[in-house]
């Protein structure tokens, strides 16, 4: 009997030995990485980062590509935000016990997490071939075709926070707006959407964290440019493309400014992230 | 209110709440239209790969699928080797992530002080936050060279394993089909561990109780009792993450070598569907390109299956849970 209780004992030391193993594997990664992002890419920040472009190689900076990065996801932002708001505020509102909402909330769920390559190629084939073929390769990859790929990243991000954060506000606010006799576009616009304003504010900076970081997407649309420009018809640099060139690259002066530019946007996407977690915490508390 | 001032103000009213359902109408066609577009993406995405691949699926039918011959200057595709290399590096991810995510999930539910819970699970999830790029460099100019230095090590005692240990049988190179896979598993840790994590959390406390009180251990009460109330949930989390796996493309086209030798070791470079269109997709033309949109194609078809089931499987617990 003792040797049933020994063994069960040991099998329980030794399982929960081994998760918190597990999660010191996970911790070690973590440090591990953004160690090696900080350690290279703090040696390797210097002011003309910000103010040489690519052209230079590795006499040179990251401007344009910094330049081309913020163009982008401004752009993908202006361009997924309102759609995704107002697809989220369908789910929500309009449709959310009926069979298209249901399933037009399942499927932005799978879209959530669809391979980023694939939403390039889409994008290659339905603007940059297209504008290729109509402008006789005059114009082909572009900023534009660039950022709305990255639109595509961030979209599913904005319908689902949206709809979810819509849900938090509670029915009786609705029912008092309505029992004024408002429009219930208004009630949407004026009422509901200012109740869960840093929620969906919240979304969208996750979305922002989301496609800032994306690679895959813009190969083959935004292409790269070791030029400063700020046409969205033009060939647009972006930092992530810039980082995968440099690397891909043999030559060590340009891993250097490769990972300066990691160090960068991993700041600036893991601030993002951590400043998104702290509103929607703060939010959590102040609805219960 | 006098009657003649009566008459105009209801023609007012009648005339505002028209509008108010005009309004109401086209909003709501606005909103409707928005939602849509979720579904035209992916629509979209399906057809359009489909539509630029068209050249190569029709010369070649299921010739593609099926042959394993990749060689753009005699302007010959088959998939076998990005398939066979991107199915393989998802499996050795979720073979080493699954166990990890699952003990990680059990720790911050079950073991860790209530203290240490939140920063931990933020920590975790940090990683899912990481561009993929910078798992890609870290992973070609640090975990490569570490690999290297580990692998004939793997070659003297896992190789000697009858069976699969031709698996760990090869050259020293660092790059290759386990090193990706080991780089992916770090990537899908914090997805699969953070809805083991949640939907543990939604376990009743009396079912517990209940078998705590019977004189179970804390591992007996989340194997016999945690792990099977939440099982659909649970596998739900772990096709998400092999979803997740499948069209990954920064953080494996550094380090896979890009071959196309399909070889039985592990250690030897391959090549994955993301990464051979990644890496290829801007200096190919012609039927070298529509082979590569053909293969996009593809891996949209099977994350979408992988990912369709993950959906079903994690709905599964919220309807019981009565959501």
């Amino acid at each position: 009997m003792s040797a049933v209780y020994a063994r069960r004992r040991i099998t329980n030391v030794i399982a929960l030995t081994l998760s918190g193993v597990a999660t010191l594997i996970g911790l070690v990664f973590l440090v591990w990485i953004l160690w090696i992002t900080a350690e290279n890419g703090f040696s390797a920040l210097k002011l003309s980062l910000f103010t040489k472009i690519t052209a230079y190689a590795d006499e040179g900076g990251l401007s344009n590509a910094i330049v081309g990065s913020l163009i982008m996801d401004l752009m993908a932002l202006l361009i997924c935000a309102p759609i995704g708001i107002l697809a989220g505020t369908y789910l929500a509102e309009y449709a959310n016990s009926s069979k298209l909402g249901a399933s037009i909330r399942f499927l932005n769920d799978i879209l959530l997490s669809a391979p980023s390559i694939v939403l390039g190629l889409f994008v290659y084939v339905i603007i940059v071939l297209p504008i290729s073929n109509m402008t006789n390769g005059s114009i082909s990859f572009s900023g534009f075709a660039g950022s709305v790929a990255l639109a595509l990243i961030g979209l599913p991000v904005i319908v689902r926070t949206t709809d979810e954060m819509l849900q938090l506000v509670p029915g009786t606010l609705r029912e008092a707006a309505l029992s004024l006799g408002i429009p219930q576009w208004k009630l949407t616009l004026q009422v509901l959407m200012r109740a869960a304003f840093s929620g969906i504010l919240t979304g969208v900076l996750l979305a922002l964290a989301r496609l800032a970081g994306e690679t895959a997407p813009l190969l083959f649309t935004a292409f790269g440019n070791n030029f400063m420009t700020v046409h969205p018809l033009d060939k647009m640099a972006s930092m992530p493309v810039t980082i995968y060139q440099y690397t891909n690259d043999p030559n060590p002066a340009l891993h250097a400014i490769a990972w300066a530019g990691a160090l960068l946007i991993t700041l600036f996407v893991l601030a993002l992230s951590l400043l998104t977690r702290i509103m929607f915490s703060r939010k959590k508390v102040s609805y219960e | 209110m006098s009657a003649t001032n009566a008459e105009p103000l209801a023609r007012d009213t009648e005339h505002r709440s028209r509008a108010d359902a005009r309004h109401d109408l086209l909003f709501r066609l606005l909103l409707r239209f928005c939602a849509l577009l979720v579904l035209a993406t992916l629509l979209g995405a399906a057809l359009s790969t489909l539509w630029g691949g068209r050249d190569v699926l029709f010369k070649d039918g299921f010739h593609f699928l099926f042959s394993s011959d990749w060689n753009p200057v005699e302007d010959q595709y088959g998939a076998v080797a990005p398939i066979v290399g991107t199915l393989v590096t998802s499996l050795i991810a979720l073979v080493l992530a699954v166990p990890v995510s699952f003990g990680i999930a059990l720790f911050l539910t079950e073991i860790a002080p209530s203290w240490m819970r939140g920063p931990v699970a933020t920590a975790i999830e940090l990683l899912a936050g990481i561009p993929s790029i910078i798992y890609g460099m870290w992973g070609l100019f640090v975990f490569v060279p570490f690999m290297a230095s580990i692998e004939p090590w793997m070659n003297d005692t896992l190789g000697n394993i009858p069976v699969i240990g031709q698996l760990f049988q090869g050259p020293p190179l660092g790059l290759g089909l386990l090193t990706a896979g080991v780089v992916l598993a770090v990537m899908i840790l914090p997805f699969i561990s953070s809805v083991m994590r949640e939907v543990f959390q939604t376990v009743p406390a009396r079912l517990k109780e209940s078998s705590y009180a019977l004189g179970s251990t804390k591992w007996e009460v989340v194997w016999d009792i945690v792990l099977p109330y939440t099982r659909s949930a649970v596998i739900g989390g772990i096709f998400l993450g092999l979803g997740r796996a499948l069209g990954e493309t920064m953080a494996v086209t550094f380090v896979l070598g890009n071959s196309y030798n399909i070889t039985s070791s592990l250690l030897m470079p391959g090549t994955s569907i993301s990464s051979s269109i990644a890496n290829e997709f801007n200096e190919a033309v012609g039927l070298h390109r529509s082979a590569l949109i053909a293969l996009g194609f593809l891996l949209f078809v099977v994350t979408f299956i992988v990912l369709l089931i993950a959906r079903l499987m994690l709905r599964q617990l919220a309807r019981r849970e009565g959501r």
